[in-house]
């Protein structure tokens, strides 16, 4: 293959500097095999600019710290091969989300808000006993939880979704894929109703305008078509249950 | 500083992982407030790479029938190579089932048992009793004597750490993340906080509580090669040490996992062995049955790691640009197992090695992964040498590990030692009041603001980065898994000299703000004394024992050595002072291990 020099447009801002107004800055960089946007934006930091901000932690798709908009796209940087891009590469740092500097962004806040609004933890009566066996539960079911507990809030639905982009308060696939998480745990006592304050409103998932952005573009591939649709059933099985009350 | 940023708590907690987690959520369902300092939001701590399990003797499985507390205890002490506290051993194995039944009640969704028949790859054939069905399921792992690793498919750290962090969430303990404890704050009796840098702004400010926990898990990037995540760097342990009266316990003690992938030495999960995957060398040949006709694949780490180091130094390695490799091969363990059980596995070969496990082998070499040393704490996680500190975790030396962690007993650890000490913490708040004298807290800022003035100010030549780079290179080529003298006095000469010149670093760029350079600036001297604590615990230890192997002292012993090294670091030295203590030996004699050089080399020449 022949060695190629990329060209790396990158997002300027740091807050600390209000009056260097955002700006795109050009890098050249030499690309070796098997490189990744990590490996890239790693280098550019350390032979030359040492104050480029962005996030990394897990550097092996897992985490969710270092989504960007790579040539436009929402994904994961680290596990991102220069190879599949043009000689040109023009990173910025996710929409939505508040920025912190250059690339980095606050999903942080984000995701904590969406969990509490959510209530996204196991609602039970029970009490733990700490002397008793576990409460069994069919294998089958703890994969279905699992699939969807594989979300990794990387921010990637959020930022290539037309709704969360013109409205705050929407949850988006991760809050909707995070509900029916809970749906379908026995373990969770919600009822019906109490999920859809929730999420049978214009938050959840009934602002969804159905574009799929966030289902074609999930780096952890979960089913968040199928998941959306899940969600809206239940809610509108529980809205058709609940309107002898209205 | 601003005294108007000063945020006072009654626990805070430093590090959002498993571990400082679960402190946290103890702390507070006994009613206290809680802050976590978090370098990171929570759910992106290393925690959740865990890919493999936790160790807890539920006897769930057909292979982990009959296990118990006992067999977890003799298999953990064995497997520290007789180094860890056996009291503390015994306490863990007791509430290990409690933590992972009481996960599963937090909303884990642990892989359970579907009763049958099953054959083994080795052709042994099981069955899984239909009484057990849907109970919580367990895989074999390395240096055990059952199944009895639960596990959540392919991702039980990502899990357990959203499963805590929900709790967390849910009773409303402040998490403060992109926010660095840089010091503690303490009059060399007593820990009232930390000095935190925000890594928004860049700006300083003063926690302050009646407890402090340090939950910042291990240093692994101070290796640069690494299966650690990039925020690994052993900042907690670096403020522990700096205080000058904190000892960092058996630094020495530092775990290489046999399956880094090459390059990118990220880790792929110990299951894979523990699921029936070999390690073979350049002719295809599975090598480790040579070494260790019992436990094969599955000895310790400490064991399986040299094994294939030993084993490349014969030649026996897979040539590549980045060095000699080994394979590992799980392609016989079938589709339908690796896509659910293993999926990470595949996820990570697909993307960073272009390679299919079903169909093809994965290149691995031994890569450090765990530091079994750490602040040094008794058995209910108070630190040695402060009042109202305390620690939990890898950054903690409980000391449950020895010389050698077992897999699946670091989340394990995590969650039970989160529990006890949060119960202590709990206990410890209750009786005690928010004091501090506030000179102390403006001082202890002060020092840290100074700290980057002098930066920004430096006349100095050092680049941070090229620094850095050959601390990592000393620690890879001179402190790894085989060690020596030679080797270790000059780590040891040139860690010091790097230390020195750690003192000189000039800034590139402007380091305003939430500059990363700074923060790199800021680190890096405390990871160099990390470093040294590391080598010149490793030159002073004349035996090997568990991960620590020195070639010319290839033996354990146990009539000098059978101590816990402790490093302090005094105000203003340039070198660590050792100490060493006795390690609580209550139940089992130290004896032979059942695999490893001991035994294997003898059973090699038959």
């Amino acid at each position: 293959m022949e060695q190629r020099t990329l060209t790396f447009s990158i997002f300027r801002y740091n807050p600390a500097t209000p009056e260097i107004t955002p700006r795109m800055q050009d890098f050249q960089l030499d690309e070796n095999p098997n490189m990744t946007v990590f490996i890239a934006l790693n280098r550019l930091r350390e032979e030359q600019d040492p104050s480029l901000m962005f996030d990394f932690v897990c550097r092996a798709a897992i985490c969710g710290s270092c989504a960007m908009l790579i040539n436009g796209r929402p994904q994961l940087a680290c596990k991102t091969l220069t190879a599949d891009l043009p000689d040109h590469i023009t990173l910025m740092p996710l929409p939505v989300f508040k920025l912190v500097g250059d690339l980095s962004v606050d999903t942080g806040t984000w995701f904590r808000q969406m969990c509490e609004t959510t209530e996204a933890w196991i609602h039970t009566d029970a009490k733990f006993n700490p002397k008793a066996e576990e409460e069994r539960m069919d294998n089958a079911i703890a994969l279905d939880i699992y699939e969807a507990e594989r979300c990794i809030e990387c921010g990637c639905c959020i930022a290539s979704c037309a709704t969360a982009n013109i409205r705050d308060d929407f949850l988006g696939a991760a809050g909707i894929n995070r509900m029916a998480r809970f749906l379908i745990d026995p373990r969770d006592q919600r009822s019906p109703a109490q999920v859809f304050e929730v999420m049978g409103t214009d938050e959840g998932v009934f602002g969804c305008i159905g574009l799929m952005a966030c289902d074609f573009l999930c780096p952890m591939e979960i089913p968040l078509q199928t998941q959306l649709a899940l969600v809206r059933r239940k809610m509108m099985a529980a809205a058709l249950s609940c309107k002898c009350k209205h | 500083m601003k005294w108007q940023d000063t945020h006072i708590t009654e626990v805070l907690v430093i590090g959002a992982g498993l571990a400082g987690e679960r402190v946290a959520v103890e702390a507070a369902s006994h009613g206290h407030e809680c802050t976590i300092l978090s370098l990171v939001p929570p759910r992106r701590s290393h925690s959740t790479a865990a890919q493999g399990g936790m160790q807890a003797s539920l006897a769930n499985v057909a292979m982990g029938y009959g296990d118990n507390p006992d067999t977890h205890f003799e298999d953990t002490v064995k497997g520290s190579d007789w180094g860890c506290e056996q009291d503390v051993a015994r306490l863990f194995v007791n509430l290990a089932p409690i933590a992972v039944r009481q996960l599963s009640y937090w909303g884990v969704p642990w892989t359970r048992v579907v009763p049958g028949k099953k054959v083994l790859p080795d052709g042994r054939e099981i069955e899984d009793l239909p009484e057990k069905e849907g109970l919580i399921a367990q895989r074999a792992f390395g240096g055990t004597a059952k199944w009895r690793t639960c596990y959540a498919a392919d991702g039980t750290g990502h899990v357990l750490q959203y499963s805590m962090d929900s709790m967390v969430i849910k009773l409303g303990v402040t998490v403060h993340d992109r926010m660095e404890a840089v010091a503690l704050i303490h009059d060399g009796e007593k820990c009232y906080g930390a000095v935190a840098r925000c890594l928004r702004t860049g700006a300083f400010r003063a926690y302050l509580a009646k407890a402090t926990v340090i939950a910042t898990g291990g240093y692994g990037r101070i290796y640069g090669t690494s299966t650690n995540a990039v925020i690994n760097e052993g900042t907690g342990m670096a403020i522990a040490l700096d205080t000058g009266v904190v000892p960092l316990g058996n630094m020495e003690a530092v775990q290489f996992h046999p399956t880094g992938i090459v390059p990118t030495n990220i880790l792929v999960t110990e299951g894979c062995r523990g699921d029936g995957g070999y390690l073979l060398d350049k002719n295809l040949h599975r090598f480790m049955p040579d070494y260790e006709p019992v436990k094969k694949e599955l000895a310790s780490r400490d064991v399986v790691s040299r094994r294939m180091m030993y084993h490349i130094r014969q030649g026996y390695g897979v040539e590549s640009p980045y060095g000699p490799h080994l394979w590992l091969d799980i392609r016989h363990l079938g589709t339908e197992h690796l896509y659910t059980n293993l999926r990470e596995v595949c996820t990570i070969c697909g993307n960073f090695l272009g390679v299919d496990p079903a169909k093809d082998l994965i290149p691995v070499v031994p890569t450090q992964h765990y530091s079994m040393g750490g602040v040094r704490t008794n058995i209910d996680g108070d630190a040695y040498g402060l009042k109202g500190l305390f620690a939990a975790g890898e950054s903690a030396c409980w000391d449950l590990h020895g010389f050698n962690r077992l897999g699946g007993n670091s989340l394990a650890e995590t969650l039970v030692m989160g529990m006890v000490v949060g119960a202590r913490v709990a206990d410890y708040v209750k009786e005690a009041v928010v004091d501090f004298s506030p000179p102390l807290v403006s001082d202890a800022v002060k020092q840290q603001e100074a700290r980057v003035q002098q930066l920004m100010a430096s006349k100095g030549t050092e680049n941070v980065y090229a620094l850095r780079k050959q601390m990592e290179e000393t620690l890879l080529n001179k402190v790894g898994i085989f060690r020596n003298e030679a080797d270790l006095q000059e780590a040891v000469a040139t860690l010091a000299d790097l230390y020195a010149r750690s003192q000189h670093i000039r800034l590139r760029s402007n380091g305003l703000g939430p500059n990363p350079e700074m923060s790199a600036a800021l680190r890096l001297p405390g990871m160099l004394r990390l470093a040294l604590c590391i080598a010149t615990g490793a030159l002073n230890r004349q035996e090997s024992r568990g991960s620590h192997y020195r070639e010319d002292y290839p033996k354990r012993d146990d009539a000098n050595w059978l101590k816990r090294t402790l490093a302090y670091w005094r105000p203003g030295a340039d070198k660590p002072e050792l100490q060493y203590e006795s390690i609580t030996i209550n139940e089992l004699p130290p004896g032979d291990r059942g695999y490893g050089e001991a035994t294997g080399v003898t059973q090699l020449g038959d």
